[in-house]
């Protein structure tokens, strides 16, 4: 009866949600990150790409007040070398409230505030935004595609038009991925404005992908061992249900008249 | 204790008899453990298991959590981002607690339904029933004060809503809401006290469960036909039960194992999917985000909140009665808790002499119609509050309250049941036929080895 239940239900929702419109969002592009599904891992070469376009572009205005810059060292992410982190740490200033005055940041510090006054901090941003919605909020399109916040972040970056309006004093830049269609911040990505040691392609779609996922870093620091940890979880409950079933069904067999195994 | 004759437990040893005179706490555990159960019980039967164990996983997560926790408005939302970050296997602790509140109501809800459906709630389970409702309250009120605590927009914004209900109370209600809120606007003393209540109630609902389990170890299960144990004597009662330990113990821990299986792979895969994006905004009380949308579980009882707007005759007429004190938003959170109260109101409401619906041919549609309408109103109360959203939440609501106000009296009047088994026996056999009852016998004359 139960199953017959639930397969009307899901009938009856789906009967229910034909033919509603969707919300109007702005349009967000489906990138093929490498940290997706139950066995996506972050690529560190893509952090550390992300973390040098971050830091060259996106740190004039926006902060990651949350992250540590030890974290850049850390397992599971751009693994940069102790001493470069050190060094890395010393391009920032910070306020020392036992000196009251600013010091030069050491790893232990976090990354700085954003500078600019409406300029948002970035450590959460991949996970504070939804990329996918629907259908006629059946959270679908999120279960297969995910969430969605870093292919937002990158389709913000891309989808600009170039057209400008100003309004009640402020620029904004017309964007087809954000919603409403204007955003006040410039475009800060042309492709080519940041130099990869490696040579690595620096067109705008590349940067917009690389600075993404570290953006994405920045919020599951511990995506990885997450991931891990649930994959050992799911094969030992899964051993663990071959077990009890098989044993359940030993116990029960004489109850229901059923040979003995 | 009443109910079905069993053996007891007989101190041996003299250490035994010299506890049991003075504690006779072995006695308490084995009667607990031993307790008859109908044989026929299905795979609807296991919830209470998991709803056990999430409970004792939401506590002991909880308790590791608050030891890096900070209730304090500046810094709740960092010092979850250090338990994230900071705290060795934190992030594990975290997506467990606030996806075991998921697994939680996915349990709660099956457990409701299955008791809705083979009629739990009938004489004599009705304090079951009514202390089962307690909990589910219990259950909702900690884990909206759960939310807040992260302190991110949807934790504040769902509380500002949340306690905004209590707001449209006539007279009392500016002065409650004030009082719960310790200030005019949700702020730190908000944060704190739901902080505290949060602590205290999980064990409140332990409490609670003990007694929960206490009432139906009184009464024993129900099943699914809803014919109760024969308990003439203990040989009548034993063709229709079996001990708790170790049948249904080890059936409940393979189904408990399957469903962690399925919860682990949220937690490790996709452990946000069912929170909000908004909620990785710190609070800002300047800010109101487009769409305040509270947490699934929440949903089907929140399009029942809205529902009920000025344009809805029965909200007009009820203002108009009532010469305008209660308002559409009064009319609104009156709806929404007696969708609840008319659900703990089950027992009295139904009229039929039938417990198991498996029984009851025509009830049976009408049950289904409940889980689809449930259904409904959970994918409708997350949409915005626009046609044609309203009239599909309203018509879903009004389904909700006929089927406990008129459906379920009228039903037993009108319906005629089908025939149901004489015992639970009868029908454990008719589902496993003893297909080889020589073959059986000449098992049990084999010499033992």
């Amino acid at each position: 009866m139960f199953r017959t239940l639930t397969l009307s239900a899901v009938a009856a929702f789906g009967l229910a949600t034909a033919g509603l419109a969707a919300g109007g969002a702005g349009h967000v592009e489906d990138f093929d990150f490498s940290f997706e599904g139950p066995f996506g891992t972050y690529d560190q070469n893509q952090l550390q790409r992300g973390l040098q376009i971050y830091t060259e572009v996106c740190a004039a205005c926006h902060g990651l007040k949350i992250v540590p810059i030890r974290a850049l060292a850390e397992e599971g992410g751009p693994e940069l070398p102790e001493d470069q982190v050190r060094a890395y740490a010393e391009n920032f200033e910070v306020f020392d409230p036992e000196l009251d005055d600013f010091r030069t940041a050491v790893p232990s510090d976090h990354f700085p505030e954003s500078g600019l006054e409406n300029a948002p901090d970035l450590s959460l941003m991949a996970k504070a935004r939804a990329g996918f919605h629907g259908p006629y909020g059946l959270g679908i399109n999120q279960f297969f595609k995910g969430i969605g916040g870093p292919e937002y972040i990158a389709s913000l970056l891309t989808e600009y038009t170039g057209e400008e309006k100003e309004e009640a004093g402020v620029v904004l830049y017309e964007n087809k991925a954000f919603p409403g269609g204007w955003i006040a911040m410039a475009p800060p990505l042309y492709g080519e404005d940041v130099e990869f040691a490696d040579g690595h392609e620096n067109d705008l779609h590349h940067l917009a992908e690389d600075v993404s996922a570290f953006l994405m870093w920045t919020a599951e620091p511990k995506m990885m061992a997450r991931k891990q940890a649930g994959f050992v979880g799911v094969v030992f409950l899964t051993l663990l249900s071959v077990l009890l079933y098989l044993t359940n069904k030993r116990l029960w067999a004489p109850v229901k008249g059923k040979e003995q195994g | 204790m009443a109910g079905i004759p069993h053996d007891h437990y007989e101190p041996k040893s003299g250490g035994e008899k010299w506890l049991h005179s003075r504690l006779p706490i072995v006695g308490l555990m084995y009667d607990t453990l031993m307790i008859p159960t109908p044989k026929n019980l299905n795979w609807m039967w296991i919830w209470g298991i998991v709803l056990t164990f999430v409970l004792v996983l939401q506590i002991v997560t909880g308790i590791v959590l608050v030891m890096h926790y900070t209730p304090h408005v500046d810094h709740a939302f960092s010092s979850v981002e250090h338990i994230m970050r900071n705290v060795n296997g934190g992030y594990m602790l975290r997506y467990l607690h606030s996806n075991g509140a998921s697994l939680f109501f996915v349990a709660v809800y099956a457990h409701i339904f299955r008791g809705l459906y083979y009629g739990s709630y009938k004489a004599p389970r009705e304090i079951t029933w009514i202390i089962g409702m307690l909990i589910y309250l219990l259950m909702m009120g900690t884990a909206f004060m759960g939310y807040v605590l992260p302190w991110g927009q949807m934790s504040f914004w769902g509380a500002t809503v949340i306690t905004g209900l209590f707001g449209a109370i006539p007279f009392i209600g500016d002065a409650l809401q004030t009082w719960l809120l310790g200030g005019p606007a949700v702020d730190n003393a908000t944060l704190n006290r739901f902080f505290s209540l949060h602590y205290l109630l999980p064990f409140v609902i332990a409490g609670l469960v003990i007694v929960h389990i206490w009432a139906f170890h009184t009464t024993g299960n129900n099943n699914p036909t809803g014919v109760e144990v024969r308990r003439t004597s203990k040989e009548e009662a034993e063709k229709d039960t079996l001990p708790f330990w170790p049948y249904f113990v080890i059936k409940d821990l393979f189904a408990l194992a399957v469903i962690l299986a399925v919860f682990f792979a949220v937690v490790g895969f996709m452990p946000n999917y069912l929170g909000h994006p908004d909620n990785y905004i710190e609070a800002n009380a300047l800010a109101t985000p487009a769409h305040i949308v509270p947490e699934w579980y929440f949903l089907p009882f929140y399009a029942i909140l809205r529902a009920f707007t000025d344009e809805v005759w029965v909200v007009q007429i009820a203002s108009f009665v009532t010469g305008g004190i209660i308002d559409a938003k009064f009319f609104g959170v009156m709806a929404m808790f007696g969708a609840i109260a008319v659900m703990a109101l089950a027992p009295w409401l139904d009229t039929s002499s039938v417990r198991s619906g498996r029984y009851r041919p025509m009830f049976k549609w009408w049950f289904a119609l409940l889980v689809a309408d449930f259904f409904v109103l959970m994918w409708v109360g997350a949409m915005p509050a626009e046609e044609p959203f309203n009239t599909i939440s309203l018509i879903a609501s009004a389904y909700w309250f006929a089927y406990f106000l008129v459906i379920l009296p009228l039903l037993g009047v009108i319906e005629k049941p089908a025939p149901q088994p004489a015992t639970i026996e009868e029908d454990f056999n008719a589902h496993y036929p003893k297909s080889s009852e020589a073959a059986a016998d000449g098992y049990s004359q084999a010499p033992a080895e």
